[in-house]
């Protein structure tokens, strides 16, 4: 596209030189016309601007050197003489000689051009300016320290009158990092005295930038002149700067200019807040000292912002203490469901107070007892990057990964716990999922392959995702192996789901070889198992051709989760609420609909129950409607049937004592608010066991 | 809608880089060949920015400048004068007769941009 511009510029020039040949010699004959001296420098000085412009450099700095003439001519400096005009034409010559030759692509007579160059500058004399030296945008060192500048920009009145929108001066500022500004609008006048075209405002800005002071002074650039500006650094953010509590507002104040040391003093005397006490006094305005206590709150903020990121402030502390605290807050919040339900049982306005006040003191006390164990997943992750790298090496392939969501938190011991299952997902996804690079291209994929990581919250869990956009799995290749293997018959009829879900079969692998990395089939049921003992669930979608999603949930915490209460009977037991789907109701009607089968008409759906009175043997009076606690597991739905459903409860889950720890069916208990004991249900492990009994 | 900015300058290849390269922008572009011819076009059209040369026959853009002023469609727009180095006195000129910036010729596409980005927000 250049190039277009660039052939414009010759046609121009070329005519701009030929009316420049007619005005020279025109003015040879009147030496005098003013309008002929304006035509040959206007003329020069087009092409001389034009050719820079378009990357003829060579033409531009000679025509520089005889503009510069004509222009000493045109102030009257100058007359025109003989010599000039044979100069300018032997000039002119050159310049239409640069250009014939830019065409061929040859250089112009070098020595020529010194010549006539050194002609024109003793003409010029000693009046002859120094030659300009190109100039070049000085290319200041790149800042990274942050700063904090204190800016108060203050424009004339008549601002607006030039065209310049003080608002774009101030977006522009935003743009270069953390910024706050306060307007201070004390001079707007009354509003019979108001000329809607002045500018009244000023503004004080505190803004914090890496960009360094040359970036802030480009902003107002073309203001300079039209604005009272003033710049100030007041804080530097860097590794080394100690970050105590920033300056008292009086302190700020008095550096702005805004007031004196002896008014600080008189003001200082009494004691009640400096800036309500300032404002009273009529020392300064409100909103001056609203400006100032943004400056304050905003290093403030900068500070707190770079500690959180700072490793430096943080203490280590042994992981068995953190496990000890909570483990006591659990006991805690056990108690204190107690206390509540105690108080709650009497009238006693007093305790119910104190048993209120203890509560939410807990709740609190539990949050942030939980929240100290939680760490970003990020270390996690760049272990991974690692082995991406590693291992795509190995494989002959060329594979990046790409991360999310390295900031989200979850509990240090999932984290750990969460490393084997997710490194056997990723390495699954390197070695069966992406391609060769040569097949990759053949399919018209870009030869890299990408593996994406993701890890995002999602109520009370953490969703991770391993994404690739590899072969995808083959469907028909899953069931061909599993009829081999025996998993399934090859009459069997299976959802999608189901179809993927066989991966996590034990002793499954449909890699054709087994390589080092993977596919010895003993990995995706030990993941599976890992991930559930973390009580989360792990999910596969896949498009063959393009690709696979593994999608694994994990809850946040192991020590706390959210649950569902039910009675059967006089037992209590929970539901993990995060498996459970509704609520329906179950009559002794449908019961005696359904021919002794355990199914259940929802919404024109059949979903299989389990009725756990049956199922635990308790014995009483089943009541006449019975509850269906519907949950979801391994993608299909399954009904729970239980008394009465009492509602949301918050577990603090005591796993059960060593000779109860094999309960098939109950991974283990709480204690209720009156001291009751009640079982947490292992949804997944009851309903495979149900399965194994009915095959 | 696009905001239109005319680009006034007696050179064709400077009216054609800046109305290439403000038309690559996104903005709608209007050419004028020298200061009397701008501000003919200025006042049958309204336009959201101006750019102008200042050496131009017939009138030149400091004149073009203080005329654009006057007109009460032009009061507040952003004027912005293509000058070369040289001519320091002539930026106070410009600025004193209402511009509200400049660019030093010669200038890349990029830098244009930038300024117009500035000055039109």
């Amino acid at each position: 596209m250049i190039d277009v511009h660039r052939q414009a510029f010759k046609e121009e020039a070329y005519e701009l030189l030929s009316e420049l040949e007619t005005s020279l010699l025109e003015l040879e004959e009147t030496p005098e016309d003013s309008d002929l001296i304006g035509r040959v420098f206007r003329a020069m000085h087009t092409i001389k601007g034009s050719g820079a412009m378009f990357g003829f450099d060579d033409i531009a700095s000679f025509t520089h050197e005889v503009e510069t003439v004509f222009d000493m001519v045109r102030n009257g400096k100058l007359s025109v003489t003989k010599p000039l005009i044979n100069l300018t034409l032997a000039g002119r010559d050159q310049i239409k000689a640069m250009l014939d030759a830019s065409e061929s692509g040859g250089g112009a007579d070098l020595s020529a051009t010194v010549q006539i160059i050194a002609g024109l500058r003793a003409l010029a004399g000693a009046e002859a300016p120094a030659i300009a030296a190109p100039q070049e945008a000085a290319k200041q060192a790149v800042v990274s320290t942050r700063v904090t500048y204190r800016i108060r920009i203050a424009p004339c009145r008549g601002i607006m009158a030039c065209g310049t929108n003080p608002l774009n001066l101030l977006v522009e500022l935003h743009e270069l990092g953390v910024c706050n500004v306060i307007a201070q609008t004390a001079g707007v006048p009354e509003l019979e005295e108001l000329d809607p075209e002045s500018c009244y405002v000023y503004w004080d800005v505190i803004l914090t930038t890496d960009q360094g002071l040359n970036a802030i002074k480009d902003v107002f650039i073309f203001v300079e002149d039209d604005c009272d500006l003033k710049i100030e650094a007041i804080a530097e953010h860097d590794e080394y700067s100690s970050d105590e509590g920033y300056k008292k507002l009086g302190e700020i104040l008095l550096e702005r200019g805004d007031i004196t040391t002896e008014e600080m003093a008189s003001v200082l005397s009494e004691q009640k807040r400096f800036g309500e006490l300032a404002v009273q006094k009529g020392i300064v305005t409100e909103n001056k000292v609203e400006a100032a206590l943004v400056e304050q709150r905003h290093v403030q903020a900068v500070r707190q912002e770079k500690q959180t990121t700072d490793a430096g402030n943080s203490i280590r502390v042994p992981a068995e203490r953190l496990d000890l605290l909570v483990n006591l807050v659990g006991e805690l919040v056990t108690v204190q469901a107690r206390l509540s339900q105690t108080a709650a049982g009497r009238a006693d306005l007093e305790l119910s107070a104190i048993a209120e006040e203890v509560e939410r003191l807990t709740a609190e006390l539990r949050d942030s007892a939980l929240n100290i164990r939680m760490l970003p997943i990020g270390s996690t992750f760049s272990k991974f990057k690692r082995l991406v790298r590693d291992l795509s090496s190995e494989l002959g392939k060329e594979i990046e990964m790409a991360t999310d969501g390295a900031e989200t938190e979850l509990d240090k011991t999932v984290i750990e716990k969460l490393n084997d299952p997710l490194v056997h997902l990723i390495r699954n996804s390197l070695d069966h999922g992406i391609e060769l690079p040569d097949v990759r291209v053949a399919a018209g994929k870009p030869r890299h392959g990408t593996v994406h990581l993701a890890a995002v919250h999602s109520g009370d869990s953490v969703l991770i995702t391993i994404k690739d956009d590899g072969a995808g799995i083959d469907k028909e290749a899953i069931r061909s192996k599993a009829i081999e293997k025996g998993i399934i018959t090859p009459q069997a009829e299976l959802s999608e789901k189901e179809l993927f879900n066989l991966i996590f079969a034990p002793g499954f692998s449909t890699a054709k070889t087994v390589s080092s990395i993977s596919g010895r089939g003993v990995g995706m049921d030990v993941v599976k198992r890992a991930i559930e003992a973390l009580r989360g669930t792990i999910d596969i979608t896949s498009v063959h051709g393009e690709g696979t999603r593994i999608t694994v949930r994990i809850p946040l915490t192991l020590a706390i989760i959210e649950s569902l209460l039910v009675l059967i009977g006089k037992d209590f037991f929970m539901l993990p609420l995060s498996l459970v789907d509704e609520c329906v109701e179950l009559t002794r009607q449908d019961v005696a609909r359904s021919n002794g089968r355990h199914l259940a008409n929802v919404r024109e759906h059949l979903v299989p129950y389990i009725p756990l009175r049956e199922r635990f043997l308790i014995h009483g009076e089943t009541p006449d409607i019975e509850q269906i606690v519907i949950t979801e597991v391994n993608g299909s739905r399954i009904g729970f049937v239980v008394d009465q459903v009492i509602g949301e409860h918050q577990t603090v889950i005591k796993s059960l004592g060593r000779a109860y720890k094999n309960v098939e069916g109950i991974s283990g208990a709480t204690i209720l608010g009156d001291g009751s004991v009640a079982l947490i249900l292992d949804v997944p492990q009851l309903v495979q066991s149900v399965e194994a009994e009915a095959a | 809608m696009a905001k239109i900015i005319m680009t006034a300058d007696d050179s064709a290849s400077v009216r054609q880089m800046v109305s290439f390269t403000l038309k690559q922008g996104g903005y709608e572009v209007v050419e004028a060949v020298d200061g009397k011819d701008a501000l003919q076009k200025l006042s049958g059209t309204k336009v959201d920015m101006l750019i102008t040369d200042l050496n131009m026959p017939n009138l030149d853009g400091i004149g073009l400048i203080k005329g654009a002023r006057a007109l009460p469609s032009c009061k507040f727009i952003p004027i912005v004068m293509l000058t070369t180095e040289s001519q320091d006195s002539r930026k106070q000129e410009g600025k004193a007769a209402g511009a509200t910036g400049w660019i030093v010729k010669p200038f890349k596409p990029e830098q244009l941009m930038a300024v117009v980005k500035k000055v039109l927000g």
